[in-house]
Order: structure tokens, then sequence, then C-alpha cells
């Protein structure tokens, strides 16, 4: 970001309180670099998707790594960027999984999926667009009546009191008096999934597109004063309970977006799963990654994903060289050195891999342009 | 009269810190209130920021009742504070702590920023740098220049010479009273009271939550109770 604002030199837009979307354009033309890789980007993943066999592991990865990616960004919104220790996120993503799971699934399955609950009581279907964007806009509405009391508790207090809501939301799905619209602790399946891994590339790289331009905005400046000192911030005139109350809720809604998005990634939903560990796994992308930082949340998701369901997936199975059985590779082993690497990450890189930088595309061409400047020397000597 | 204060009591912490005190800011002018620790100085200007809620009397800017209102309905009636151990944002740059300063503005920065620069050219070389990697005297010209960045009428300072080499707060001194000839109303608390007396154009001496003396700078320097209370003369 600091890179990104050096080239304004000192002068500042009128506009820049102006509402988010109509600086997009603008966005879009100075950033037209990052697009065109973004692009890129797509376009390898179609000819990977060509090339490769369906059940490469790096789909896999670069699917969950995706949707985690936006969780990650949107927990880091609140927790790194606004400084509130919040442990909701995996009730958020709940609520956006069911959602999405009980209004797209197609009316003729329906009898099948809610067999004890005579069909359901919902009998129309949306397009998955209006789902994702509805999965949203109810985890929003619930951190928003949430928010209310919540967030005027601080730090640990915070933590508690949202990672009890999150068990609360758990538990209140699973309800079996609800079971007409959430089939109670069945699953929920046979609705729409991904047909390309680059659906949820796509939603992800839109919804953390609109995440960066706000924490760009002066609200994010806002969010950032309060995360570093609350009370200066209030003095500057931040109104702090707005402005909690707005990073809360907009974390929530992309939080929301991404339980829809693995919804569709695990073809089915059951709340069981959405238990605390999950929000534990993000919030321990966010650490590793950077705490306030955007690219290093989104570069420790691929990295954690790959990890935990590819690279290290050896460890689990037991290897003979010869008729020598390898000591302690078996079932459950992973999972050992897994938390060892977090220990040591904690532990030695406090920091993340990113700290609070980001890597922007400015920073890049200026690394090159210096290294090939002293290659160049280098020559003539 | 810019700012009158009426029989102003305020609870803090669970203990009366302010027990009614009364006083005025004329427009234009240094005002300094002087006094120990505990005194109810911070307390005073909390209140008057919109950060503390009296218990009871009124605060009045412009003519305009302005008791109890919220920090940032004040700031956007055009006070602002520059708050004890100066409280910049230590992981904003110097440029996103100024724009900060002018959070309730809509309209364009460029002569604030440039104003700001004018007077303090240290932070325009800054200007990239995290607040927090400024050295004391440098942060403190970073919060006034925040502070000016929301075009105040009045600037309340609170300790601006806490814990900062004396030449450093010579110049800041210098500053306030440049920013003073500007046409901005200052409203200064501090413990280096000899400094604070120097520039003021009246005093108030607050002891316990009350306000036990007043006069314009000049009478209280010379002032021999002020002088052995706080300006560390020998008794005779």
């Amino acid at each position: 970001m600091n890179e990104k604002n050096r080239n304004i030199n000192g002068v500042i837009t009128p506009t820049e309180k102006a509402n988010i979307f109509s600086n997009s354009l603008g966005f879009i033309k100075k950033n037209w670099i990052g697009f065109t890789l973004l692009a890129s980007l797509y376009a390898i993943i179609l000819v990977l998707e060509q090339v490769l066999p369906v059940s490469s592991m790096l789909f896999v990865v670069l699917k969950k790594g995706a949707i985690y990616a936006l969780v990650a960004v949107s927990m880091n919104l609140c927790n790194g960027f606004t400084g509130l220790f919040s442990l909701g996120q995996a009730g958020f993503m709940l609520i956006g999984a069911y959602i999405y799971g009980i209004f797209t699934i197609p009316l003729e399955a329906r009898a099948a999926v809610y067999q004890y609950f005579d069909g359901g009581i919902i009998n129309f279907t949306v397009p998955v667009p209006v789902a994702l964007i509805m999965a949203g806009l109810a985890a929003a509405l619930f951190a928003y009546l949430i928010g209310l009391p919540v967030l005027r508790l601080k730090s640990d207090y915070l933590a508690i009191a949202t990672l009890g809501f999150a068990e609360i939301i758990r538990a209140f799905f699973q309800w079996d008096k609800l079971g007409p619209v959430t089939n109670g602790s069945n699953l929920l399946r046979r609705f729409p999934v991904f047909s390309s891994t680059l659906y949820p590339f796509v939603v992800s790289s839109i919804c953390i597109t609109i995440i960066v331009l706000l924490i760009n905005s002066s609200y994010g400046r806002a969010f950032k004063a309060i995360r570093d000192d609350e009370v200066a911030a209030e003095a500057m005139g931040i109104n702090l309970a707005k402005h909690k109350q707005l990073s809360f809720t907009i974390s929530s809604f992309f939080a929301g977006v991404g339980g829809a998005l693995l919804a569709m990634y695990q073809t089915t939903v059951q709340a069981a799963p959405f238990k605390a560990a999950m929000t534990y796994e993000i919030l321990l992308i966010v650490v590793i990654g950077g705490i306030g930082s955007v690219t290093g949340s989104v570069l420790s998701s691929f990295l954690f994903i790959a990890c935990s369901e590819w690279w290290l997936r050896f460890l689990d199975s037991e290897t003979y060289i010869g008729s020598f059985r390898i000591p302690l590779l078996a079932s459950g082993f992973r999972k050992v050195v897994f938390s060892i690497i977090i220990m040591i990450i904690v532990l030695f890189y406090s920091q993340g891999i990113m700290g609070t930088n980001e890597i922007s595309i400015d920073a890049l061409l200026r690394f090159f342009k210096k290294l090939f400047r002293k290659g160049s020397k280098e020559e003539a000597t | 009269m810019m700012l009158r204060i009426n029989n102003l009591k305020v609870n803090y912490g669970g203990i009366e810190a302010v027990k009614g005190i009364s006083f005025t800011v004329p427009e234009k002018s240094i005002v300094t209130l002087i006094g120990a620790n505990g005194a109810g100085k911070s307390t005073t200007l909390r209140t008057i920021a919109g950060l503390v809620k009296p218990q009871s009397g009124n605060i009045e800017f412009l003519g305009e009742d302005i008791t109890g209102k919220g920090a940032a309905d004040i700031v956007s009636h055009g006070i602002t504070m520059v708050p004890e151990g100066r409280k910049i944002f230590p992981d904003l740059t110097v440029l996103e702590n100024l724009k900060i300063g002018a959070y309730l503005r809509k309209d364009d920065l460029t002569d604030d920023l440039n104003l700001v620069f004018d007077l303090f050219p240290r932070l325009k070389e800054r200007s990239w740098q995290h607040g927090g990697t400024l050295s004391g005297g440098e942060q403190q010209m970073l919060a006034v220049g925040r502070a000016l960045m929301s075009r105040p009428k009045l600037m309340m300072m609170d300790e601006p010479s806490l814990g900062l080499a004396p030449l450093i707060v010579r110049n800041i001194f210098e500053i306030i009273q440049e920013i003073n000839k500007q046409g901005v109303t200052i409203l200064l608390i501090e413990q280096n009271a000899n400094m604070a007396l120097k520039v003021a154009d009246i005093g108030y001496v607050l002891e316990t939550g009350r306000i036990t003396l007043s006069g314009t700078g000049a009478e209280l320097l010379a002032d021999e109770g002020v002088k052995a209370a706080y300006l560390g003369a020998k008794a005779k």
C-alpha cells in the first residue's frame, strides 16, 4: 500500500471520500498491469484444466486455496486492519454455506434431499450468483445484529464472545425444528457446484479486489487508525462504534460468500465441520501470512492448503524402502509435523511471511530495475 | 469569547477530578492551564473534546452550547486536540496520519498539506515513513500537523513538552506561537509552567480540580506562590 501511495506524492484527490465504486474505473486504469497478470492467471488455469487430469491434486489446492484466500482476507480486514479480534469466522461461513445450499437445490431434487421433512418448505430456487450475494448478506445481517452488543468488548473478550456466537449458530442450524428449512443435522446436497477451477478464482478475486479498495479508501485508513490507537482515532473525529460495526459486517459478508464457495467446493453442506477448529485454521493462515497484509493472507492460504492437502500427505502413509519401514510415518503424523511447523513460525517468524507489507507491482518493478542495473554495472566493471 | 466553561464538574475513574471550574478562552489568544499531576487538567481537555461526559456545568463554543456532544461532533465544530503523549498512529505513514486528521472534511486537502509541510519541512521529507519510526520531536510535530489538518478554530494541546529535549520543546513552543499568529486559538495545558506562561496571554492555575489563581502569563510568572509551586524557585 505504501508503495502505491508513493506515486501520489502528497497530493490528494478531493474525491477520496467518495464511494469506492466510482473510483474503480480509475483503479483499473492505474493497475492495468495487475489486471493483465490476473487475466493471464485465469488463462493459465484454463490451460491447466485442459492439460492435466481432472483428479490432479493441483486443482484441489487451487480451488480450496482460492476460497480460503477470500476468507482469510476477510478475517484480516477485521482482525488485522481494524484490530478487532473476532473468532466468529466459521459461524459466518456456515450461514453463507447454508443460505447458498437452501436456495439453490433444484426443485426436483428437494424431495430426495429433505426426505425427513416432506421436501422442505422452500419452493423456489435462485440463480447461483444471486445465492452467493444472499449468502453474504445473510452473514452480514447476522454480524450486524451480534455486533451491536459484542463490539463493545475489547480484545480477548470479543474473541470469546464471537467464538460463542459461532458455536450457537452451528447448534441452531442443526436444530430439528428448523428441519424444513435447514434439513436439521442431515446433509444438504445436489445444489450447483463448480464446473471449473476458474469459478472460485473469479469470485474470490472480485471480492478481494473490493476489500483492497475498501482498505485503501479513507474508511480503510480510519480502520487502521482505530487499530493503532482508539483514543486518538476518536479524538480525530472517527466514530468508533460505526466504523467497527462497518468493518465487522463487511468482513462477515465476505466470510459468508466464502462459506457459499466452500459449499460448492465440498458439494455437500453439514453444520458439523464448521467448528472453532475451522476458524483457527483461518486464523493460522492470517498469522502465517502476516496480520495486516492482504497479499500475505493470499500467499499463505495457497501454501497452507497445498501443505495440508498435498505436499505433506506422504507423512500419513506407511512407507517402505525395501523391507525397511520408515519410522513415524503413519496416519496422523502429518498433523504432528504441521503443528511443529506452526510453532516454529509463531516462535521465530511472528511477523508472518509478509508482516504488514504488501507485494505490489510498483515494488516488483523497482526490484527488477535495481537488479537489472546492478547486473549491468557488474558487466561494465 | 470563543470558549466559555461554566462551573464544570467531571467524574473520572470514580473520583471527582474536576470540581466546578469556570474559565474563558478569548478568540485568537493563547490560554494555558497549569498545575501538578492529577489537578484535573487532562480531564478538562478531554471533556471539552467530547471524550468524557461532564457531570454538570456547561461548555459554550462561539455562543453555542456543546456540552455532552460526541467527539466527532466537537471536531466538526472546529475544536481539535493534540493528545497527551502525542498518540500518533505508529503503523500508518506520516501522510496517512495527516489525512486521518482531516477525516471529517470532504474537500480538497492539498492546501492544508502544503501548509503543514511548510510548517514542518521534516514531515515532508519523512512523509512515507511509518509514524512509529519518527523521533519524539518529529512525532510531536506530526501530532500538531495532524490536528491542524481539521482546520481548527481552537487547538487544545495536552502536555506538548512531555518527554522532549529542551531544545525541541523551545522549537515546539515557537511553532505554537506561529500557529496562533495564523489565527488559531490555543488552549494549552502544561507541567512545564515556565515555558507555557511565557507564551500565554492568559493563565489559570488548577489545583485538585479547582482554579486557584488566574491572570496574564506575565503576572503569573511573577507571582511568588506560582514561582514556589511550579517554577522551581526557592521560597524565601
